[in-house]
């Protein structure tokens, strides 16, 4: 193995006090300390955020946006200013842009049945990649089944990188609707969204980005991208689970019919017309997970605290000292940029003669928790020629012993299988 | 972890018996595991009084998976169509004799779970020519 100087670990971050603030990472599984590397499934959450939301329960739960009183205006209060606090993050010109709603799979449901349906009609081409977690493939793949449209897959090249001689090509067939990921949640390829979208828009298309794996990890800024909708889900980025957000342009959304039904949606219901509640309730039909999202409002602000850029920083010296440590283990595969160039923080690998599910047992009995499986990515799988990989994805509080533990994990798994 | 991976699992992972697909197959069956890609296909040839006469498997997967459809192929020749349908997963598990977390155990039970699937000759879902387009 490589000697490793200091040079090699440097970081921006203050890691140790960092993880003194996530409760969980202090856990030990089976008497060993966890090495929590799923990062890209779902991310760990900061005291600051389990204390927001808390204290909501202890001491003003009320339903938002309905009770004049005390509690419920405080709670609405925060609950709105969470919304605030994310339109900022993401640069949103206007904070009634931010939709609330369950995670980045349902902001991209509402857009295939609300956008989609009132714009995607039969001979319409909607151009997806194949790196698409199946949240941002299956919605679109369904809604051109059933309204007769052609769904166009751009490739990727053997190292895992978009191939941008076919997205231009695709380009030609004057799609309306261009959806794609910013960061691969399977090869964790970093997509060039920017000159993307300006390609979309210059053949005329409405733009979708999914954010899920990129708006945790790095400055995503919504007017510099130019993309008319985005989409992420909370919980990989310190929030809890039912806090998601799909952003979308005030212009565009106002003509969309709303997706669901029911109560905060309307302004006015007769027995036989109903009209709409303004942006963004239009969309935020009955109870929203208000604890949720103020939780989400709590982790933008514990992600401000620390810096994204300085967050991306970290996650690239964390690649910068593993991949090269990991491509250079007999048997091994990296999936993926082979370089740090368009990758971040997420890593797929096969170790040859022993399954993912395996290495990912055997990872276990060392308290390395990593993903085995198809990443809900299968034709990307498909694409690789494998069913499923071994993935590991970093996030702030990542150390670069937690590297050390991943390659001696499989240094063990290949002991275990002779191989 | 040596208790887990213990020597006849790896020996029937990386040789697994009756692997391959079955020349004169009367009965098949796919299945895969959707949480992780795992896939295997169960091919019975039955012939008189309903009694299996070969049977193979083809398919990729964990060792645990893998493993469990190898020992399990090895013991039904000569069982009857009604005797496939009557084994438990208990059967399976004692096969392999290691404890094993809910998330293994779908991998453990695959193998089973096409068996089955050949011998009460179930049609697959969406159906062969869907699965090739």
């Amino acid at each position: 193995m490589a000697v490793t100087t200091q040079r090699d670990t440097r970081t921006p971050l203050d890691v140790e006090r960092i993880r003194a603030d996530f409760p969980v990472l202090s856990r030990t599984v089976h008497g060993k300390p966890l090495v929590y590397l799923d990062n890209a499934a779902t991310s760990q959450k900061p005291r600051q955020v389990i204390d927001a939301m808390s204290s909501v329960y202890e001491e003003h739960n009320a339903n938002i946006h309905r009770g004049v009183y005390e509690f419920s205006e405080r709670t609405t209060a925060l609950f709105e200013g969470a919304r605030e606090k994310v339109a900022k993050f993401i640069n949103a010109p206007q904070t009634r842009e931010v939709i609330f709603c369950r995670n980045a799979t349902e902001g991209l449901n509402l857009l295939a049945y609300s956008w989609g349906r009132e714009h995607i009609g039969a001979g319409d081409v909607i151009v997806t990649t194949v790196l698409e977690h199946h949240s941002n493939f299956v919605p679109w793949q369904q809604l051109a089944q059933q309204v007769g449209a052609k769904l166009v897959v751009v490739d990727i090249d053997d190292e895992g990188r978009l191939r941008r001689d076919q997205f231009t090509q695709a380009m030609t067939q004057r799609p309306k609707l261009v959806t794609i990921t910013q960061t691969s949640n399977g090869l964790g390829t970093v997509t060039p969204a920017k000159e993307l979208i300006a390609e979309a828009h210059a053949a005329g298309a409405i733009t979708v980005l999914d954010g899920a794996q990129s708006v945790p990890h790095a400055k995503v800024d919504v007017r510099d991208l130019d993309t008319d909708f985005l989409a992420f889900s909370g919980h990989k980025m310190l929030a809890p689970p039912g806090s998601g957000v799909l952003w979308g342009r005030a212009e565009l959304l106002t003509k969309m019919r709303p997706f669901l039904y029911g109560g905060d949606m309307i302004s006015r219901v007769a027995v036989d017309l109903t009209t709409w509640n303004d942006l963004p309730w239009k969309f935020e039909a009955g109870t929203s997970a208000y604890v949720d999202a103020i939780g989400l409002g709590a982790a933008v602000d514990y992600l401000d605290t620390v810096g994204i850029e300085r967050i991306h920083e970290h996650e690239c010296a964390l690649m910068a000292y593993l991949l090269p440590k990991l491509i250079a283990i007999p048997g091994v595969t990296v999936y993926g940029p082979k370089t740090l160039e368009d990758r971040v923080g997420v890593v797929s690998f096969d170790i040859a003669g022993v399954h993912p599910h395996d290495v990912a047992q055997i990872f276990d009995s060392e308290a390395i928790c990593v993903r085995a499986g198809h990443h809900c990515n299968q034709p990307l799988m498909t694409r690789l020629g494998t069913a499923a990989t071994t993935r590991a994805s970093f996030y702030l509080y990542n150390t670069f012993a937690e590297c050390d533990a991943l390659l001696s994990a499989i240094d063990r798994a290949k002991q275990v299988f002779k191989v | 972890m040596d208790d887990f991976y213990r020597e006849f699992i790896l020996d029937h992972y990386k040789n697994p018996h009756n692997f391959g697909e079955l020349e004169g197959a009367t009965h098949r069956y796919h299945d895969t595991n959707p949480l992780c890609g795992d896939e295997i296909t169960m091919y019975l040839k039955i012939g008189d009084g309903d009694r299996v006469e070969d049977v193979s498997f083809s398919g990729k997967g964990c060792a645990i998976s893998q493993a469990s459809a190898s020992i399990l192929t090895d013991e039904v020749r000569g069982k009857t169509l009604d005797e496939l349908r009557s084994l438990d997963r208990d059967h399976v598990l004692e096969n392999l004799g290691i404890t094993l977390t809910p998330a293994r155990l779908k991998c453990a039970l695959l193998s089973l779970k096409a068996l089955k699937g050949s011998a009460w000759g179930l049609h697959e879902w969406p159906g062969e020519e869907a699965q090739t387009s």
